[in-house]
Parts: C-alpha cells; structure tokens; sequence
C-alpha cells in the first residue's frame, strides 16, 4: 500500500478511533488488494510504510462486497463495467481472510 | 477529407545492466537506505546477456521481427522461449547493446559533461563508426576527444560532483554536474536527460535509416518523453526536440516537447496530425528516448520469483506523420478520444470518453475497430509486481463497455478481447508502452490487408505530479487510407466563385 496513504489511514485512526473506521478498497487484483487488507489489519508486510509493525486490526471490504449498500444507479454508473472484468470472487475471497 | 498519414515508424531498444543496477530509482533508494541489501547483493545474479535480451521474443515485435499475434502462439514464460537464428536489427528498428549506448552519449553531449575512459572510448569509437546507422551522425568527432584516466573519472564519482558510467562491471565514465549549485543542472539530471536525448536519437536515425524519410525534409518534431530539461529558473523549460533534430541534420525542423506522463505520446501524435493536415509542417516526427530512472523497476518483485530483471531495456521510437499521399494509413482526426477534465475518474468515465466517444462521432461500433492498441506493457514484467496483465485488463473494459451499451453480448466479451486484442511487447519505460508501439505493425497491417483500422491509446496517471487527481487518456484511430487525395484550395475555382456572386448581386441590383 501507498506509504502516504498508510499515513493517510494512521491519522485517521488517531482522530475518529479504530472502531469507528473500515477501509473500503477498490483495487483490481486479489493479491494487492489483500496487500492492502493486511496492511490496515496487521501492519505492512513489505515493513515500508508507517504501518510497519503497526497492527490497526481495521476491517477492509471491497467495493463489491458493498452492493447492496450503494445506490444502484451510482454503482451502475461508477463499478458496474469492471464487475465485468475483474476476477470479483477472487478479491473478495482474499480480503475475506484478513478480517477473520 | 485530407487525412494525415503515418508515413513510418522506428523503434529502439538498448539493453543497460549497469544503468538498471547503478540508475534504477528502485536500486537508488535501496543503495541509500541498505548498500549491502538482499535484493542488491542478490540483482547481479539475475541480469541478462545482451544476447538473451535481443532472442527474447517481446524484444523481438517491438523492433519487427515477429508481429504480436506470432507473440500470441508463443506459450508464457517467454523469457524460457529465446527466438533463435535472430539479430539485433530489426524490420522497424535495433536492440542496442550499452556501450554503444554510452559511445552516443558522449557524442550527443554539447557541454562536454561525459567523460570516458580512453580504451573505453577508443574501442566505442570503432563500433559506432562501423554501425551503419549511428556512424553517420555528424558528432562522431566526440569520441576522439577528451578522454579521461580511471582515477580522473574515480575521484570525480567519489567527490558527488559526477554520476557513474559502468560497462560489465567495471568503471567506464561517468556524467558531470553541469552547475556547482542549481539542482537541475545536477550530475543526477544530466545523466538522465542524456540518456534520453541519447536514444532518442538512435530511434530518429532509425527512422531516416529505414524509410525514405530525409533529414532535411523534416519540418517538426514533437518529442513526448517523461524527462524535463532546464535550470532552476526554468525546470523543463525544453527543448529536447531541436536538440535531436541537430544531431540527425534536421537542419530545416523546429520543434518543442510535449508532456502528459505515460499519455504524451499519443498526445503528440494528435498534435502532429493536426499540423501535418492543416499544411502548417508537412513532415511531422513525434519521438521519444529512454528512462533510465525506471530500469529494474519492479525488479525485486522478479528477483524474488527468481525471474531474470526483465526491465533492463531503454526504450525508444520515432515516427513520421504528413501529408496525405493517398496511400499511407491515415489518422481519422475527426475521432481522437480525450478525457475531459470534466469526464470523471472512474474506468468506466475514462474508457467511454477515450473510445466510446470518439466512435460515436464517426459513426462505428467498438467491434469496428479490428485492433486497439492501449497500455502495451508486457505482461511478463508487471503480472509478478501484482499489476496484472495491463493490455488484457484494457481489452476486457473496452469489451465490457460494448456490453453495457448494447453493442455486443455479455456471453461474447472474452470472445471480442481475443478478436481486438494482442499481447503486450513494450519494456514497461512509462511513455513508450503507450500504444505507440503498435504503429509500425499496425501500418504493415493495414497496408497489406489483413486489418482496415486501430485505435491507439495512450494513458497517463497525472497524480504522480502531485499537481492534480486527475486521470488523463487521448485516442485514435488509423485507418486504411481511403486512397483520394483532395485537391484543397483551389484559385481558379474560387475566381469563379466570386465573380459569380458578383454578376448575382449585380443582376439583383439592377432590377431593383
């Protein structure tokens, strides 16, 4: 994940409080998108960024999985063309893992 | 309508271990934070022989040896399916091997910044004026002069007041500051804007080597590269442009640069249709050298997977637009896509404004398009960084979007991305993936029948500016040339046209 948006996710933290946030990806493949998932959860994995060895326990979801809480006609308008083309179940399934 | 035509393309590669081990942004910040790192102590073992580089097959199609669909045939990892019984120079274009690269170098440098070793230079000298395309440029005199010691060049490096030239292993030369203080002028800039400059201009001796092209028949050239040359008072002030041109003898050119991150190319290729239509310049060339900022880029990725560090190409192209000839290929500037500023960020505002939009306004359906050419990375360098497969995500979207307006069946979208579709070939060199690699075989393509149209693509992520969040994205199309040249401004007809309205305005008067 972005080291700025590491940085970006660490302050909100600090200003709203960890059970107060999830972390709503939107990445395009299943291996970078749990990337991001673990990195919020557990800590960066690469040990990079100002989450390094920072585990925040936030809970990550994709965009997909959130549907059913979107209006349709923006999800239409915004998401519906690269459900199309991205390997969904593959994502979802690997973010899944780092909210156990 | 008299469309401009593209009249040829040239495309270069040179293979730079050294500057990937030495210049890579990714070794830099490594060497910085760790010398001793893993992944430094590991890259050696990794790196390509030149003749490995030139027998792998993306290589291959991107100088025209192999077209993309005999890329298609070739089963992944190409990397274990060397091309054999083939040769650095191509039907479009040249793998270069580095140390011509570091020879040209010397020979394009106007402030004498580059200093290399005397047999070093010596025996460069001889290659390139053996080299049938690089041996013809005027400033082969560079290399007869001012050649430095090891310990010149040594105590330079060691001092920070130079950056390193190394060719296997071993120190070469090395490029100087060009201020003590003005860090645009820094040995770090210098080297980078050489190396540019440097391939930019073997894809544009290229190009007057392998099509009819003239040096002085050039009239602009438009240069779209990711560098910036200046000084602190003017960072990018340019002009990379002229001083290309000047080394190949487009001594009747002018020309400027023209930025836009990964999207410049086909930027430039729209501002040169439109200045080869409108007869302002007849002879038009957009090109671009190589980043040697990007080399090895995503190397730890390819290290850790125990893959060769594919990213050790530089490359570079160069091609022709002008007038139409009523033959060559021809740029439908009625339909170049664009993403507005106002069109939104998300792929789907993105994808309909840089190719459903554009269709629309002449009248074609996405299946019309027999090839879309966007974002040509090679797959083999970023599915291992966890980018994916660039041009087949694209395909897939342009696909999805014929879907979703009616224009093909969801059952047939993978049908329709293999149909349009071609592997990606280009070194992953920010620019040079942009579409614009698939010019040349387009042009050939077209020219023998075997497809009538393409829409290039080229995108480009601005936020890395930190100037804006906005997307960028330009297209268009090539098509086969309808074979008519209009004949455009004609006196006589217009003497005609007057003298008529007069007699008419005349005859009213009179009987009123």
């Amino acid at each position: 994940m972005d080291l700025e948006n590491q940085a970006r996710i660490m302050d909100f933290t600090e200003k709203y409080g960890n059970e107060n946030l999830i972390v709503v990806l939107g990445g395009g493949e299943a291996e970078s998108s749990g990337l991001a998932a673990e990195t919020v959860s557990t800590g960066d994995p690469t040990f990079a960024g100002p989450l390094a060895g920072v585990p925040l326990g936030l809970k990550a979801y994709h965009i997909f999985e959130l549907k059913d809480m979107v209006d349709a006609a923006v999800y239409d308008e915004q998401i519906s063309m690269m459900e199309m083309v991205l390997d969904v179940d593959a994502i979802i399934e690997e973010i899944k893992t780092y909210r156990k | 309508m008299n469309f401009p035509v593209v009249k040829g393309a040239a495309y270069g590669l040179i293979q730079a271990n050294e500057m990937l081990v030495h210049h890579g942004t990714t070794q830099t910040m490594e060497r910085t934070k760790d010398a001793q790192s893993e992944h430094l102590r590991k890259l050696p073992g990794h790196l390509r022989s030149f003749e490995q580089a030139v027998g792998y097959p993306p290589n291959q199609v991107y100088i025209g040896n192999m077209t993309p669909d005999e890329l298609k045939s070739i089963p992944r990892p190409w990397y274990k399916q060397p091309v054999s019984g083939i040769s650095r120079d191509g039907k479009y274009g040249e793998i270069m091997p580095e140390d011509e690269l570091i020879g040209l170098m010397k020979m394009v440098d106007a402030f004498e910044l580059v200093i290399l070793e005397e047999q070093f230079q010596l025996a460069v000298k001889e290659k390139i004026v053996a080299h049938p395309v690089l041996g013809v440029i005027n400033n082969v005199a560079n290399l007869d002069k001012n050649p430095g010691t090891s310990e010149e060049i040594r105590k330079l490096v060691d001092n920070h007041v130079a950056q390193p030239i190394y060719f296997e292993a071993k120190l070469v030369g090395c490029v100087k500051r060009a201020h003590e203080f003005d860090e645009a002028l820094s040995n770090h800039v210098m080297f980078e804007n050489l190396v540019s400059k440097a391939s930019a201009v073997f894809a544009l001796q290229l190009l007057l080597n392998k099509t009819n092209l003239k040096a002085e028949e050039v009239d602009y050239i438009i240069e779209c590269s990711e560098e910036a040359c200046g000084d602190m008072n003017q960072r990018g002030g340019g002009n990379f442009a002229k001083s290309i041109g000047e080394m190949c003898g487009c001594v009747n050119a002018t020309g400027s640069d023209t930025r836009s991150f990964c999207a410049a190319p086909a930027h430039a290729m729209v501002e040169a249709a439109a200045l080869a239509q409108s007869g302002i310049y007849k002879n038009v060339v957009v090109l671009a050298g190589g980043s040697s900022a990007k080399l090895g880029m995503n190397s730890k990725n390819h290290i850790e997977k125990g893959m060769p560090a594919f990213e050790d190409m530089l490359g570079a192209f160069a091609i022709h637009i002008g007038e139409n000839d009523g033959f060559s290929p021809m740029i439908r500037t009625d339909g170049v896509g664009r993403h507005k500023i106002g069109s939104g960020s998300s792929p789907q505002a993105v994808m309909t404004a840089i190719v459903a939009d554009p269709l629309d306004r002449i009248g074609y359906k996405i299946l019309d398009v027999d090839r879309y050419a966007a974002e040509l990375q090679n797959p083999e360098i970023t599915e291992p960084a966890g980018a994916g497969d660039v041009p087949l995500a694209n395909y897939k979207m342009i696909s999805a979007l014929g879907v979703k307006r009616g224009e093909l069946e969801r059952k047939d979208l993978q049908k329709a991305v293999d149909g349009f579709g071609m592997p990606g070939f280009a070194p992953t060199q920010g620019h040079i993936p942009s579409g614009v690699p698939f010019v040349g075989h387009a042009v050939d393509m077209i020219l023998s029948g075997k497809i009538v149209r393409t829409m290039i693509i080229g995108k480009g992520s601005l936020f890395l500016g930190r100037m804006t969040n906005l997307f960028d994205g330009v297209s268009f199309i090539i098509e086969k040339n309808s074979g008519t040249v209009e004949p455009g401004f004609n006196k006589q007809e217009v003497r005609v046209m007057i003298a008529k309205a007069l007699r008419d305005f005349a005859k009213t008067f009179g009987e009123e």
